[in-house]
């Protein structure tokens, strides 16, 4: 085990002596991440400034064999960014510069601690923003969202972190820089970008995130629908995409997530409604109209009693506050709630969800369903009190039997929140150990040792071994690594 | 050596790749038999082919001694029209692809290309812009292992985020990590109409469109040397919309709507025997890297809206016009990756060109394929 001691007074004075805590006190502010029933006490904290630091940090825990574990904000929600209790966790949330924002280019380049929606912010006088829309937006960070290729309502249309990601510095475990990609599309060699995204941490920490930005639409309408139920309201998702529309967004919301909502925010959703679903369009005002009509016409054909459409921004914003209060909110009507994350295939939405019911009244515990329709993204709420006996276990068991059903209709244990240390036991359920393992020769390609992130994502860790000399006849320049001056 | 005789048949003069010839063939009928053979062919140096249209790519294999043609492992294996996600052998022909009904694949490439040789080669087209590349489209993959494993990541939902995303590793990596027997895709719906707008016009006025609230699908330059360059632009969505859309590129462009796609649209500027290069920059910088590209005497086409452009000379005297290309490509913040030529040239030219991150990329080849035996030469740095 690493002499902590001996570790924290080397990183003193390689970045600064407060920018390493080893006060247990202080060390408790980062015992968790948004899953906080996780906790685990690091053996210190650095808080570096520069992605220099951030490789100082990392190279002092290679050299000395020390796990270390990135951390953002600290919003994840599977436990991805929980402590090593003898390592270091390296908190990225003080590398927050915009460094560039380049319209004419589609891009901008910022340091991982940048928060989401500062992007958009810094884009937006220049007509573009930066299209991935996690709910936590205000909070999380641009190098958390990488890490944990995170999604947002938006994403039905725009796609995840890694289609939006262009380009990354990263630290690798053995504490070098490294850039991936770049400003432009297409860099040759293995897609090491594409495979860094969405590696929760266990490949490295990026330093630097070159990110696409989008041109802000023209048009936006947005759409409320009350459904007698959930299986008309899923109904009607599968007729607009079976029409050959592509809305922004469709979210659904179930009757005890509506009651939450409502009890919350106010938010004045159809009364009566079992369901209800958002729909929003964007793009050219030319097209975004005649698609509109088409979506309401579908909707009430589906069973909508009412549909509602927002007049202006407010409006829109009144739709929106009810789904996006919708975890928090919750919490008025129950004690204590897990958040799942599962993904189906569209079509199996009235099935899975009338499954989810089923299973709920068999273990006597309520579930609220608010969720991504239009990519079959579930988040199911497992209420319980954990005051009272018995219940935490029930609605663990329904938690897990929902994912069993996501992976039963041919879905994934999870679409946006991550595997972490939550869900790594639940891969053999979805993966071979073949498949397993073939992940882990990328881990093993960036981290021989294992000391990134180690116990996230993968139950079982593989043993990496020896690396395979080079033997066979590659390029005298490139075997003396002079093409990577650029 | 029993299994390996059984699979596999002698090579003849037509197997060889960019002039090296193949001692075997052998083309497995699925992914069990696939592994079979892969397995028994621990040892030999392998080239995965596919359709065959771009397997003259990249340097030629530092050695060979087994083709495993992928075009029997064919054929649509689900399609899932309401979640608009489709399961395909990687054989399958793109044209059987491209016509799913009332859905389609968005990924351009010629009919004949295999789905698995287009993903292993990341080819793309004009319409990159509106839909991604295969990146963007493949959702999960089935692939043999170098060793002979069978292993797949991802799934069949287009939104998961459950372990690596492995399909991005194979994708581009021109079958030198293994043999991808299996594809899922995303799908798209056909659109209700299309339209393009053709002018003649610099490739500067691309950005017009790009800031425009035009959403296009595609927008492409063409241009050669002693020739008025042209764009053009295609658009996608409700007859309605299409038309007013296609109107007021049309006007911004001073251009002319048209029901057809220029007759340069997705064809590669190179001849048969000539030099292809691919450019890529930063959105800004197309204009100079058209204009670099048409004074050293190519013909240049690609995606003015995605900074993906392609560079075709006739001759073989293209050693300085590379260079050139390169430092320009440089310059715009991507790269001159010279895709082919005609052999004797292909020998004396840096094909790749220098790459980021190359230590890794060894790293990863090494731990997929210790005996660097898939493809051996053929990619970066010697890979
Ligand atoms: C109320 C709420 C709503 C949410 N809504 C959504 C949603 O709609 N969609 C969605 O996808 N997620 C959502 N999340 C989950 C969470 O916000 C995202 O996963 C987010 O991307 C995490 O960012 P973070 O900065 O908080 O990362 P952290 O929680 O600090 O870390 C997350 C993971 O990333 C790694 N990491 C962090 N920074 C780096 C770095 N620089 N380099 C390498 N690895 C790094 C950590 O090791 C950890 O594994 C929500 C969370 C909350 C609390």
């Amino acid at each position: 085990m690493t002499d902590i001691d001996a570790l924290a007074a080397r990183l003193r004075a390689e970045i600064g002596v407060r920018r390493v805590l080893t006060d247990r006190q202080e060390l408790r502010t980062y015992e968790c991440d948004g899953l906080a029933h996780y906790k685990v006490v690091p053996a210190l904290v650095a808080l570096p400034v520069t992605a220099e630091q951030v490789a100082a940090v990392v190279r002092a825990c290679a050299e000395t064999g020390t796990p270390f574990v990135a951390r953002g904000s600290g919003t994840g929600l599977s436990g991805g960014a929980l402590p090593h209790a003898d390592g270091v966790l390296v908190v990225t949330s003080q590398l927050r510069e915009i460094v560039e924002v380049r319209p004419e280019d589609e891009r901008a380049i910022v340091q991982p601690g940048v928060i989401n929606l500062q992007v958009t912010k810094a884009a937006t006088p220049h007509g573009y923003y930066y299209a991935p829309d996690p709910s936590s937006q205000q909070i999380c960070s641009i190098g958390g969202n990488v890490a944990e290729n995170s999604g947002g309502a938006h994403c039905l249309k725009y796609g995840f972190t890694t289609n939006h990601v262009t380009g990354l510095e990263v630290v690798t475990p053995d504490g070098e820089r490294v850039r991936l990609g770049g400003p432009a599309p297409d860099a040759p060699g293995y897609d090491l970008l594409g495979a860094f995204v969405g590696s929760e941490g266990t490949l490295g920490v990026a330093t630097e995130v070159t990110v696409k930005l989008t041109r802000l639409p023209e048009t936006v309408r947005t759409l409320l629908a009350g459904f007698p139920s959930t299986d008309q309201a899923g109904a009607a998702t599968s007729a607009i995409i079976a029409a050959g529309v592509v809305p922004a967004a469709i979210e659904m919301m179930d009757v005890l997530a509506i009651e939450a909502a409502e009890a919350a925010v106010r938010c004045g959703y159809p009364a009566g409604a079992g369901a209800v679903l958002i729909v929003e369009l964007d793009g050219p005002a030319a097209e975004v109209e005649a698609q509109f009509d088409e979506v309401s016409a579908l909707c009430s054909e589906h069973g909508a009693f009412e549909t509602r459409v927002a007049a202006d921004d407010t409006e829109r914003a009144l739709i929106w506050r009810g789904r996006k209060s919708a975890f928090a909110a919750v919490g008025r009507i129950s004690p204590d709630y897990i958040v799942q994350d599962g993904v189906i295939p569209r079509t199996a939405l009235p099935t899975v969800l009338r499954r989810i019911g089923e299973v709920a009244a068999e273990h006597g515990v309520r579930v609220a369903n608010v969720f991504h329709a239009g990519d079959g993204n579930l988040h199911p709420l497992v209420l319980f009190d954990d005051a009272v006996p018995g219940q935490a276990s029930r609605a663990e068991a329904v938690s897990g039997a929902i994912l069993d059903l996501c992976i039963e209709h041919g879905g994934s244990i999870t679409g946006e929140h991550g595997v972490g240390v939550d869900k790594a036991k639940y891969m053999p359920r979805m993966f071979s150990d073949d498949d397993l393992d073939t992940m882990q020769l990328v881990r093993c390609a960036f981290d021989p040792a294992g000391i990134a992130n180690p116990g996230k994502v993968f139950p079982t860790p593989r043993l990496c071994g020896e690396r395979p000399g080079r033997h066979q006849g590659t390029h005298p320049m490139h075997a003396a690594d002079v093409a990577e001056i650029f | 050596m029993g299994a390996l005789d059984e699979l596999t048949s002698p090579a003849g003069e037509q197997d060889a790749v960019c002039g090296v010839p193949a001692r075997l063939v052998a083309a497995p009928r699925d992914t069990a038999e696939a592994a079979a053979l892969v397995t028994a062919a621990r040892g030999l140096a392998v080239v995965i082919r596919g359709g065959a249209t771009k397997l003259d790519w990249g340097p030629p294999p530092r050695e060979l001694d087994l083709i495993i043609d992928t075009r029997r492992l064919a054929g649509v294996v689900e399609h899932a029209a309401g979640d608009l996600i489709t399961v395909v052998r990687a054989g399958t022909p793109m044209a059987e692809l491209h016509g799913l009904p009332g859905q389609q694949l968005a990924l351009d490439a010629p009919p004949s290309a295999t789905a698995g040789g287009t993903v292993a080669a990341n080819a793309s087209g004009p319409r990159r812009l509106r839909y991604g590349t295969a990146r963007d489209l493949l959702i999960g993959i089935t692939v043999v292992r170098p060793d002979g494993t069978i292993t797949k990541a991802g799934g069949k939902v287009v939104k998961n985020v459950a372990g690596y995303d492995l399909g991005k590793l194979y994708t581009g990596a021109f079958g030198t990590l293994g043999l991808i027997t299996e594809c899922v895709f995303r799908l798209h719906p056909v659109p209700a109409a299309t339209s393009f707008v053709r002018a003649a016009a610099p490739p500067l006025h691309a950005a017009k469109i790009l800031a425009g609230q035009f959403a296009a699908s595609a927008l492409e330059v063409n241009a050669a040397p002693g020739a008025e360059p042209e764009l053009a632009v295609l658009l996608e969505g409700t007859p309605a919309g299409v038309r007013e859309r296609a109107a007021a590129v049309a006007e911004l462009l001073d251009g002319e709507v048209s029901a057809e796609a220029p007759e340069w649209w997705d064809v590669p500027p190179w001849p048969g025997d000539g030099v292809g290069i691919k450019l890529t920059g930063t959105l800004s910088q197309v204009p100079a890297l058209v204009a670099t590209a048409v004074g050293a005497g190519a013909t240049v086409r690609g995606s003015a809206g995605a900074g993906v452009l392609y560079a075709g000379f006739p001759t073989d005297d293209t050693g300085r016009a590379v260079e050139l290309l390169r430092a320009a490509a440089v310059r715009a913040g991507g790269h001159a990756v010279v895709l082919t030529a005609p052999a004797g040239v292909r020998e004396t030219l840096d094909m790749w060109g220098p790459v980021h991150g190359l230590a890794l990329m060894r790293r990863v080849k090494d731990q997929f394929d210790p005996g660097h035996r898939f493809a051996p030469g053929r990619f970066v740095g010697g890979i």
